[in-house]
């Protein structure tokens, strides 16, 4: 069946049209604006180039944005690995609900979700209230943008490692059991190897779509150079200023960062899909 | 059902869960509380007050002339890329899917600049756009285009595994019977595909309405002209006009709401019919 499909040419019509359309408007929307960002990067030479990427200021942005998307994505490995554990393998009441919230943060626009964090967190806020007489601000500080990347990364480490768990055999863990293993034991030297791949996916998508983050992070990010700065953020103050070129070279380290972690985020699936075969 | 020894001690798993609900609802459910409680904090009048000021009303209208321009236009792309995709064979497809999926990992930031570097005042043809009095930053054709570019790849990803497992079995039988390409197109392929559009045009929808940084870059800020309701909330707020900013917010929560409840639904009915068999 599979390769029938495979070896028979199509007879159906609309190729031309289709990809004609589809190489077009790729061009259009994607391709050529991208590249603008990298050949205005070069406009006026390497020096004005690494004059704006390779400041101090942006350096210090850098660090923030990727720094904070690691600890973030780090902290919803745990975490969403429990969730999509206990939403794979129990049956309990609210079962159905929790799988639906869990993509809240792909529903909810980021600027709601920034000012509502910024309440919450705020030493006026609920939380912000008690962790701040505890020598713990949240927020307008660089653990802010932690919570923030935080609440934005959570469905894709459920949503990439549930189905890889709902997959894990029982054939498996029971082998394990009948030789002697503990649960414990079963879980560390069984499931989480299975599972690795997957996490290791979901830890890279979380990482990549914080690192970029705009809209849940400056409000309760306190935007103070060198220390609370995140490099979007930078590469707007860089526009509000008139330096295009300086934008464009922050945008184009964004970029290339974004393009590596892509490159390895593909090898990673095949990884995964290799394992699975 | 797995065997007794495979199952968590029952108090272990009371735990598991408690901990699970336990961070939703601190990372997920809390901040939803808060949009709500912030927003109606002066009561229902206020909120109704906050949400019909005339610069309020002309952000909703602006986020639906904008969001209905970027959803038609990528869901005629998403369903082209689809059927050339899905269709058909040739050489580069891996790399072509790989290009639609690219905005995904652009930062939204980085996707409104783009098109201030082609068409702002400094940008490729900002001269030539200045003198032939044609405005594209700071308003409306470019909140559509950062929107575009955001918003690119839902449809075309949710039909792509789809119709590649359906195969072109159906197409070719209809076109043996004599059917035109479009009759089976329309009343074969459409059918077989119309619960995966919806979801990818639902998802798609609910970004372009809530875009913020993107636009941000392009929209110029200026009220009751350039603000979408997101930026009308990010202004609102930076006025300290916290239960405006708040009630604007409230409209976009009930938005992302009614888009989880839709899609869940989806999921549950149709499940078989969104994505490819795994």
């Amino acid at each position: 069946m599979v390769s029938s499909r495979v070896n028979r040419r199509s007879r159906l019509p609309g190729f031309g049209l289709a990809l004609g359309t589809t190489i077009l408007w790729l061009s259009l929307i994607i391709l050529i604006p991208i590249s603008a960002v990298f050949v205005k990067s070069m406009s006026q030479g390497w020096g004005t180039f690494w004059a704006a990427a390779g400041s101090p200021r942006a350096l210090a942005a850098y660090r923030l944005s990727f720094g904070a998307a690691a600890i973030a994505a780090a902290i919803n490995c745990i975490f969403g690995l429990l969730v999509a554990w206990v939403l794979v393998r129990y049956h309990f009441v609210g079962r159905r609900l929790l799988g639906a919230l869990i993509d809240l943060p792909l529903a909810l626009p980021t600027a709601v979700a920034g000012i509502a964090l910024t309440a919450i967190y705020a030493n006026t806020g609920p939380l912000g209230g008690l962790l701040e007489p505890l020598g713990l601000p949240v927020a307008y500080q660089p653990a802010g943008v932690v919570v923030a990347l935080t609440f934005i990364g959570l469905p894709f480490v459920v949503r990439t490692v549930e189905p890889v768990l709902a997959e894990v055999s029982s054939e498996m863990e029971e082998a394990a059991l009948t030789l002697g293993a503990t649960r414990l034991q079963t879980f560390s030297k069984v499931i989480l190897p299975t599972i690795a791949p997957a996490l290791a996916t979901g830890f890279a998508l979380a990482f990549a779509r914080g690192a970029g983050e705009y809209g849940s992070v400056i409000f309760i990010a306190g935007n103070m150079p060198f220390k609370s700065e995140i490099a979007p953020l930078l590469i707007i103050t860089q526009l509000e200023e008139y330096n295009y070129a300086g934008a464009a070279a922050i945008a184009c380290v964004m970029l290339v960062i974004s393009f590596v972690l892509l490159l390895l985020l593909n090898l990673l699936q095949h990884w995964q899909a290799r394992r699975h075969a | 059902m797995p065997a007794a020894g495979l199952r968590e001690l029952p108090i272990i798993k009371a735990l598991l869960i408690a901990g699970a609900i336990g961070y939703v609802a601190l990372i997920l459910l809390l901040p939803l509380g808060a949009v709500l409680t912030e927003a109606f904090k002066q009561g229902s009048s206020a909120w109704m007050a906050a949400i019909s000021t005339p610069d309020a009303l002309s952000s909703i209208k602006l986020t639906l002339i904008v969001a209905a321009i970027s959803v038609v236009l990528n869901t005629i792309f998403g369903i082209a890329a689809a059927w050339a995709i899905a269709k058909f064979d040739f050489r580069g497809k891996a790399a072509l899917v790989a290009l639609i999926e690219l905005p995904f990992s652009v930062s939204p930031v980085v996707s409104g600049l783009v098109f201030v570097l082609m068409f702002g005042a400094q940008g490729w043809f900002g001269p030539w756009l200045e003198a032939h009095d044609i405005h594209i930053i700071f308003a409306l054709p470019g909140l559509v285009l950062a929107t575009l570019f955001v918003t690119f790849p839902f449809v075309a990803r949710q039909l792509i595994p789809l119709m590649t497992s359906q195969g072109r079995t159906d197409e070719e039988a209809a076109l043996t019977l004599g059917a035109s390409g479009w009759q089976t197109f329309w009343h074969v392929t459409l059918p077989n595909i119309r619960f995966a559009l919806l979801y990818g045009v639902l998802l798609c929808n609910a970004r372009a309405m809530g875009e913020f940084g993107a636009v941000s870059v392009v929209s110029g800020h200026i009220r009751g002209e350039t603000n979408t309701m997101p930026l009308q909330v990010e202004a609102l707020y930076n006025d300290y006009d916290f239960v405006g900013a708040f009630a604007v917010a409230s409209l976009l929560t009930l938005l992302a709401l009614v888009t989880l409840g839709l899609k869940t639904a989806l999921e549950w009915r149709h499940r078989d019919q969104l994505a490819a068999p795994h």
